[in-house]
């Protein structure tokens, strides 16, 4: 199993977790500075622990799209080195900001991740690219974020087929979003999160 | 500011200037991504990196509490004012109709404001009865208008809450509650009533019966709704519309969901009256 540099399995309060090392931002069970990253409420903890070969290995810069209230960028910016984490629902950010306060290289942005211009004045290209974003055309997100994607570099995406069209079969919104993304990426892994999160699909792919 | 992708967000800041940063961050854009710690430091904003990620992580946090807290602010509250304003200009061209039709009907005058509005005058009191009536038309024009807007604004503020109740009972209902966090927070007992403040008081006071619903009673799903199964219709409702309003305030996803889940609901209690 390949995990990153500052994540580990560890037991904490009885539970085998996964965990990594930081400041406690809500109400997760810690130990001797480590904190329990729960994989049924984060996807990117989900594809850890999966196995899959996401390439992070600890230390590199981030972009995070679709941060929410923080909690996943909050684990990320635990192990990895500079974490952009782009949220454009303002009632989550308030929250991403009190999670970005306790940490040195978090930076919470306002930002709507379909515009990409609005915030290139401030993101340097990156190692990884963590997209969970709950909206329509995530594969377009994808396509139009990838020039902040140093080329070796590894986009590790979470489909929500919810969030595309609720009446079709998740299956038929997945192969409709991975052809999508060959677009400008090619797939190196693909994996239903299902029972953790339902219909979701995790990607990992490289710039092409 | 600029498309230059050579021009960071630090470019026109001084290292000292905050504020500068803040709205540099917000207001900026570029074509593309670049080294940006690296030309900071060639261009002497910053020392180092670590420094330069210092204000970096300054700059952001301000920004990002900044516009979150402004946005959060204005979204709602301008809702509320333009909902406030159509109930105002409708209420209010109502009352002048009324003058106008009373003061017309005098003359023997067709009654109707518009009609009026275009009527030529011939003594100086005529002319003012026309320019009331005038008057009443373009306030009439502008709650249209006022209607509009809240139609188009509503979604964007509460997604779920304007999907499931309407864009105006939507408006409406965040109104009364003082704001789309304050509905949030209220129990789903209370966002039924929401609106029958004074049957409410009424039968806390004694005597009257407890108010079934407030104006969500403006709700297909609770008006059209057979009056043995109001109550059931009227509590399944606001349970939802209580969730959507939770939803829009504390993840602002859209959850179409929802919708399914309250269709059915009132599907089984429609039945179960027929039954």
């Amino acid at each position: 199993m390949n995990l990153p540099e500052g994540v580990q399995y560890r037991t904490i309060g009885g539970d085998r977790t996964l965990a990594t090392r930081g400041p406690q931002v809500s109400d997760e069970s810690t130990d001797e500075g480590w904190r329990a990253w729960d994989p049924g409420r984060s996807k990117l903890g989900a594809m850890l622990d999966a196995g899959m070969e996401t390439g992070l290995t600890g230390g590199e810069t981030v972009l995070y799209l679709g941060a929410a209230a923080g909690t996943t960028p909050s684990h990320v910016a635990d192990f990895a080195g500079p974490t952009y984490a782009v949220e454009f629902a303002p009632r989550p950010v308030r929250d991403l900001v009190a999670v970005a306060r306790d940490r040195d290289r978090l930076f919470p942005l306002l930002k709507d991740a379909r515009r990409p211009e609005t915030y290139a004045h401030t993101v340097e290209p990156v190692d990884t690219i963590v997209q969970d974003v709950a909206t329509r055309g995530q594969a377009a997100v994808a396509l139009e974020n990838r020039q902040f994607l140093r080329e070796d570099g590894r986009l590790l995406l979470a489909v929500k087929a919810r969030s595309e069209d609720v009446t079709r079969e998740p299956e038929a919104v997945f192969e409709a979003a991975t052809a999508e993304l060959e677009e400008g990426y090619e797939l190196l892994d693909r994996r239903r999160l299902d029972p953790r999160h339902e219909d979701h699909l995790a990607v990992v792919a490289r710039p092409r | 500011m600029t498309g230059d992708t050579a021009a960071g967000w630090f470019q026109d800041v001084d290292p000292g200037d905050t504020e500068g940063a803040r709205a540099a961050i917000e207001d900026g854009s570029a074509d593309g991504p670049a080294d940006w710690p690296g030309l900071a430091v060639e261009a002497d904003f910053a020392a180092d990196e670590d420094d330069y990620y210092s204000r970096l992580r300054a700059a952001t946090l301000r920004a990002a509490t900044a516009a979150s807290r402004e946005r959060e602010r204005a979204d709602d509250n301008q809702l509320t004012h333009s909902l406030r304003a159509m109930d105002d200009a409708r209420r209010t061209a109502n009352e002048l109709a009324e003058r106008v039709a009373e003061w017309a009907g005098s003359l023997g005058w067709p009654e109707d404001a518009a009609a009026v509005a275009d009527r030529e005058p011939g003594e100086p009191g005529e002319r003012r009865l026309v320019a009331l009536a005038t008057r009443v038309r373009s306030l009439e024009e502008e709650a249209a208008a006022l209607r509009g807007h809240v139609e188009r604004t509503a979604p964007s503020v509460a997604p779920n809450l304007s999907a499931l109740a309407g864009p105006i009972l939507a408006a409406r209902l965040v109104s009364l509650a003082g704001g789309l966090e304050a509905l949030a927070r209220k129990p789903s007992g209370t966002l039924q009533v929401l609106g029958a403040e004074d049957a409410l008081f009424a039968h806390l006071q004694g005597g009257a019966p407890s108010p079934k619903h407030g104006v969500i009673y403006t709700h297909e799903y609770v008006r059209g709704t057979d009056p043995a199964e109001r109550g059931s219709a009227a509590r399944a409702l606001a349970g939802k519309l209580t969730i959507a309003a939770r939803v829009d305030h504390y993840s602002g996803d859209r959850r179409a969901t929802l919708d399914r889940e309250l269709d059915e609901r009132i599907e089984r209690i429609r039945t179960r009256g027929d039954g």
